[in-house]
């Protein structure tokens, strides 16, 4: 296999009230195993299209292109087949699940993503344990375990409810959708030390962001910049700099320039 | 065949002698409707909990020919003292359920037709769908047609229905008709005022075009004597509104019926309400909400507050067909009960059949609040003063979503002018 | 009319030989003759060796019911029912079962294997005749799930030195009939309504429960441990009495799909709570549903209220309904005593062609009384389920509370979820609320649970069961775990 994750000329388009809207216009991007990569970009743009195309969300109608990751096409895999095979997306909004229990429903996320890639399952003994420490290193009360999935957390409490999801499930490709948004600088911190120690040859990572803080703490390989349902640029880490200095308006425009 | 004999058991039987009398094909399939389901009693689902004994023993007769000019006029002077701008708008008047020429004042920008000129009985209201709408096609004397072309912003109208009761039973059975062309808009008041025992009986047909929006308020001052039972329906096309809300404060028995049915996509609807009754009123408002297409909004609040030995009733039913993906239905009943011997029953019902939908509804039924009447007594306000603050309150939440500013302010005098001075409990 | 005269010929038989043939004979004598007519009734009566009154009883019923009509408010449809065409009495066992597993529904097998259920019950449960010898068993008594007579008969034991009565109501007619006259049909007089008047003329058995003052049933009281509870038929009477002070747990039901030959169950359940008492009753029913195109499937109209006759006491329905083609089922409280408190916990699922009507009433009768109700709706398939709920507070209640939830799920665009509460206040002083909701499984949860790697059906038993969390919460302990699961079963092949 060439590459980890090889996106190319991927075309999606969503019904909106009837109304067909083209969001993804071909979209090229890889990433190899180890690496972290970065897709920045205004509002509107495509990311968190991108990111649920990735995911399968049935919202989205693929027109064109395809997906290779670790060699299969993974636009032909149902989402869970997907989780299975080591994807993980790390939810810009994540939903409530009124009355599901927290560490319930990790555990038979845990459990049925063991099961499809051939490990044994977790008692639920050992998964508390390991939940535990978990949730402990992300600086989550305890009780969070306890409550209903989403329901009630606060805007930081959902996003290292992901992360610890993220830990568990032990993903070789993780996105995260704008997982910044929303965090205070101490949340922020904690949110990033989680995600630096899933960091391996194993582990690559598409972060999704507005702002360069985030990258400070993960500091990514590779930086693109997204438009119009394309990356327009890609550089190295010092890309995001000059962006979060200049703003997105020069680079649209040498884009459109270009 | 069909022949309503005066020896019936049932209110029916009250009308045998003009029921008998009809013509026409339709007055006949409505009289057959009626001989073979009689008027309504509690054992029907619909009116389980409104019984027609107000009806009384008595035969009804039509009304008179002719109507005392003097009477009707000092009875239209009064309720149009209740607001001046109420006096100001345009106005189609009934006496007894025939149009009075003479009392109404009709700009030429508004088409205004009279039933008893071409009479039509419309598709929507049929016989066979409610006894009611039957004894209504059956008698229907006369009735104000209001049609709006496309596009026309037609501005406001009141229709004010009079009845003049008198020493004889008598009842009046008005059709009316309200139609708007696609994108046209209009304001209606319909004001129902009385005195002595009469019983008004009227049917309204409503189409609201696509893109249309009709805003309609229901005045209900019927007197104190009187029975008034009346059912709308309304037919709202793609884009359309039909916003309306009805104050029901008259009548020894009052119902206020309203079908409304979402007929294509992204139509809205309101049915709000509020009635406030004392002494042995009986106040019922009924709905049906169809929802028959898909993305429409459905909204209703009514509130009701009962004194003395008043009893509410609110059914509401939402109907969402199979359709009727992406419908966002809401409704909201809530009662307060000011006497140990008022009562109120409500049965909001949900009928879905479509998966793709958000409807809710609640009911809430209580007393006034103990702690802010407390709040508002240690604060120095008399209780007396403090139980009106707490009514008023309740109240003009409901009043506050009647859209029509002219309309509103009208509302809001009319409860000033009935309960502002007289406090809260008796 | 010939089954007149056999009815006839049979219960002469029966009178010249005053009980000879006992049970014995029920082997040959396998069922009475198609029909309900007096004769049916004395031959039930004598056949259970009743007293005079009860006969008496059952003849008045019969003569209330002939004079009703079927009711046909509920949303529920359904051919006519020819109650000249059944059986009202049957001995225990009339057809002969499958001889082995092998000759089971492979469909049912699936299903009790999926519940986790062992095989020598899944044997018993499909009601598969044991070799001979082994007939000293009883061959249908769900109690053996509990390894058998042993801890039945412990169980007896216990309840005895407690003073608790638990025993099958046939033999509470003859063994306390002083009981059993003085509540019987106290709650759901016979002429109640239609289906209860059926029961109160026919009824064949059920279960009789006594909680003398003060005491606390040891132990969680269930149609399984009742040894004689076999095919207590289709129309089961149920009498639960609990003095002042005392408190008892009933569950009903199997979470595993029964075999039954049965297609109409009338059943009654009556409670009685007096001061200070509290009854908490949990029914887990999966009675057939019928397949997929709503062929076959029981009929279940059954009538169940309770009265908190004492002040303070207590009475808690919790239901948790995913069986029969039909369910038309109103688990009630009259709440008389001052203070006394009417809980109802409900969760319904329809799937493929079932029709669900269920719901409860809480009438308010004494000052404070307290109610609440939660339902939880799930249709599927080309289903119907809808609750029905009436909160009535009399002149008299002040203080009363009420507190309602309806919560409604659709599952597929084909089925039909309805709410009909009914609300009726006669006093100021009381205060009641109602909210009700309707919606789908939402797209973003279960894609959520996808992305973390569960599949649709999982997701959508998951969902469902946080749904109904509310209520599946107030189920004991080892109920809810098999609730859960047969949730989930139910819903199979509804999404996807």
């Amino acid at each position: 296999m060439s590459q980890f994750l090889e996106i190319s000329g991927l075309k999606a388009r969503i019904d909106a009230d009837g109304q067909e809207k083209q969001i993804l216009r071909g979209v090229d991007l890889s990433i190899p195993p180890g690496e972290v990569h970065a897709i920045m970009g205004p509002n509107g743009c495509g990311k968190s299209t991108l990111s649920y195309v990735l995911a399968g969300r049935e919202d989205y109608e693929v027109t064109a292109g395809s997906v290779l990751f670790k060699g299969q096409d993974l636009l032909a895999m149902e989402p869970e087949e997907r989780a299975a095979a080591g994807l993980f997306l790390a939810f810009q909004a994540p939903v409530e699940l009124p009355g599901v229990n927290n560490a319930n429903f990790l555990r038979t996320a845990v459990n049925a993503v063991r099961r499809a890639r051939g490990q044994d399952e977790l008692d639920a003994v050992a998964f508390l344990k390991l939940a535990r420490t978990a949730a402990k290193e992300l600086s989550m009360a305890p009780d969070m375990l306890k409550r209903n999935v989403n329901v009630g957390f606060s805007g930081g409490e959902k996003k290292r409810n992901e992360v610890l999801q993220m830990t568990m499930l032990e993903p070789s490709f993780a996105i995260l959708d704008e997982t910044d948004s929303g965090l205070d600088v101490d949340a922020l911190r904690i949110v990033a030390e989680g995600v630096n120690r899933l960091r391996s040859p194993q582990f690559s990572a598409l972060v999704i962001t507005h702002h360069q803080k985030l990258l400070d703490y993960l500091v990514p390989d590779r930086i693109h910049v997204m438009a119009q349902g394309r990356i327009i640029l890609s550089g190295g880490p010092e890309l995001a700099r000059e962006i979060d200095r200049e703003g997105y308006t020069k680079f649209l425009a040498e884009a459109e320039a270009a | 065949m069909n022949a309503i004999s005066t020896t019936m058991p049932g209110p029916l039987a009250l009308f045998a002698d003009r029921l008998n009398g009809v013509a026409g094909a339709e007055r006949h399939a409505a009289l057959g409707a009626l001989a073979r389901t009689g008027l309504p009693s509690r054992r029907t689902e619909a009116w389980k909990y409104t019984a027609l004994r107000a009806l009384g023993t008595a035969s009804f007769a039509a009304p008179a020919a002719g109507y005392d000019t003097a009477r009707a006029q000092a009875l239209l002077d009064h309720v149009l003292a209740t607001h001046e701008s109420l006096a100001t708008l345009a106005r189609v008047v009934l006496v007894n359920g025939t149009h009075a020429p003479e009392l109404s004042h009709v700009p030429d920008t508004l088409q205004v037709g009279f039933f008893n000129q071409s009479p039509t009985f419309g598709v929507q209201a049929a016989p066979d769908r409610d006894p009611l709408v039957a004894l209504n096609t059956a008698l229907a004397e006369d009735g104000v047609m209001l049609s709006v072309a496309a596009g026309v912003k037609a501005g406001q109208v009141a229709v004010i229905s009079l009845g003049l009761g008198g020493e004889q039973a008598m009842s009046y059975h008005p059709r009316h008709a309200i139609s708007l062309g696609a994108g046209a808009s209009l304001s209606v008041l319909s004001v129902h005022a009385g005195e002595g025992a009469y019983f008004h009986n009227p049917v309204t047909d409503i189409h609201v075009g696509e893109s249309a929006e009709l805003r309609h308020v229901t005045l209900q001052l019927e007197g104190v004597e009187a029975v008034s039972l009346g059912t709308v329906y309304a037919d709202i096309a793609g884009h359309g509104v039909y916003d309306s809300f009805a104050l029901g404060l008259g009548g020894a028995l009052a119902r206020h019926e309203v079908h409304a049915r979402l007929a294509a996509p992204h139509a809205l609807v309101h049915v709000n309400g509020a009635q406030r009754l004392g002494g042995r009123q009986v106040g019922d408002m009924t709905s049906v909400i169809t929802h028959a297409a898909s993305d429409c909004v459905s909204r209703q609040t009514v509130r009701n507050v009962l004194d003395g030995h008043a009893r509410g009733v609110f059914q509401g039913k939402v109907l969402v067909e199979r359709v009727a993906q992406k419908t966002d239905g809401y409704q909201m009943n809530q009662a307060l009960l000011l006497s140990p011997d008022a009562e109120i029953d409500a049965k909001p019902e949900l009928e879905i059949y479509a998966d793709d939908v958000k409807c809710s509804h609640g009911a809430t039924v209580g007393a006034l609040d103990d702690d802010q009447l407390f709040y508002l007594r240690s604060r120095g306000v008399p209780e007396i003063q403090a139980r009106q603050i707490l009514i008023d309150a309740f109240l003009d939440e409901a009043l506050a979503l009647v859209t029509d500013e002219t309309a509103q302010d009208i509302c809001r005098a009319i409860m000033t002018e009935r309960f502002g001075q007289k406090g809260g409990q008796a | 009319m010939p089954a007149v005269t056999e009815t006839r010929e049979a219960v002469e038989k029966l009178g010249q030989s005053t009980y000879k043939w006992g049970f014995e004979t029920e082997i040959e004598m396998d069922m009475a003759p198609k029909g309900l007519n007096e004769d049916i009734i004395r031959l039930i009566s004598t056949r259970k060796e009743e007293p005079e009154w009860m006969l008496e009883w059952r003849l008045a019923a019969f003569a209330t019911w002939q004079a009703m009509r079927e009711p046909t408010w509920a949303k529920v449809s359904y051919p006519p029912i020819d109650y000249q065409d059944l059986h009202y009495y049957a001995a225990p066992r009339r057809k002969p079962g499958p001889k082995s597993l092998e000759e089971v529904d492979p469909e049912l097998l699936r299903t009790y294997e999926k519940l986790g259920i062992p095989l020598h019950e899944q044997a018993l449960l499909a009601g598969v005749e044991l070799p001979e010898g082994e007939t000293a068993r009883p061959p249908v008594a769900v109690d053996a799930v509990f390894d058998s007579v042993s801890v039945a008969t412990t169980f007896r034991k216990t309840l005895e030195e407690a003073g608790v009565i638990f025993c099958p109501i046939s033999e509470a007619v003859k063994d306390h009939p002083e009981l059993v006259r003085k509540y019987l049909g106290s709650v759901v007089p016979a002429g109640d309504n239609f289906f209860a008047a059926l029961n109160s003329a026919v009824f064949t058995d059920g279960s009789f429960v006594y909680v003398p003052k003060g005491v606390r049933c040891p132990m969680e009281l269930s149609t399984y441990f009742r040894i004689n509870a076999r095919n207590t038929g289709q129309f089961e009477r149920t009498l639960i009495v609990v003095e002042e002070g005392a408190s008892v747990s009933y569950l009903e039901g199997c979470t595993a799909p029964m075999r039954d030959e049965n297609q109409l169950h009338a059943a009654v359940v009556e409670l009685v709570a007096m001061d200070d008492a509290s009854i908490k009753y949990s029914t887990v029913q999966n009675w057939y549903p019928g397949d997929e195109e709503g062929r076959g499937g029981i009929y279940n109209f059954v009538t169940k209220r309770g009265a908190c006759r004492g002040a303070r006491s207590k009475i808690s329905w919790t239901q948790v309904e995913t069986g029969s083609a039909i369910t038309w089922k109103y688990p009630s409280c009259i709440l008389q005593g001052e203070g006394s408190v009417g809980e109802f916990y409900s969760v319904a699922v329809t799937n493929n062609c079932q029709q669900a009507d269920t719901g409860t009433k809480m009438i308010h009768i004494g000052r404070n009384t307290r109610s609440t109700i939660i339902a939880k709706t799930i249709s599927a398939g080309r289903s119907d389920s809808t609750y029905r709920g009436l909160v009535r507070v009399q002149p008299k209640a002040s203080g009363a509370r009420n507190f309602t939830q309806c919560d409604s799920l659709l599952i597929g665009d084909q089925c039909g979820a309805h709410t009909v509460p009914y609300i009726e206040s006669r006093n100021m002083a009381a205060r009641i609320e109602h909210e009700a909701t309707t919606s789908k499984i939402s797209e973003d949860q279960l894609f959520y649970c996808r992305q973390r790697g569960l599949s649709e059906e999982d997701a959508v038993g998951l969902i469902v069961n946080g749904f109904c969390r509310d209520v599946l919460k107030e189920l004991p302990m080892e109920f809810a775990v098999e609730a859960q699961k047969l949730l989930q079963i139910s819903l199979e092949g509804s999404v996807g």
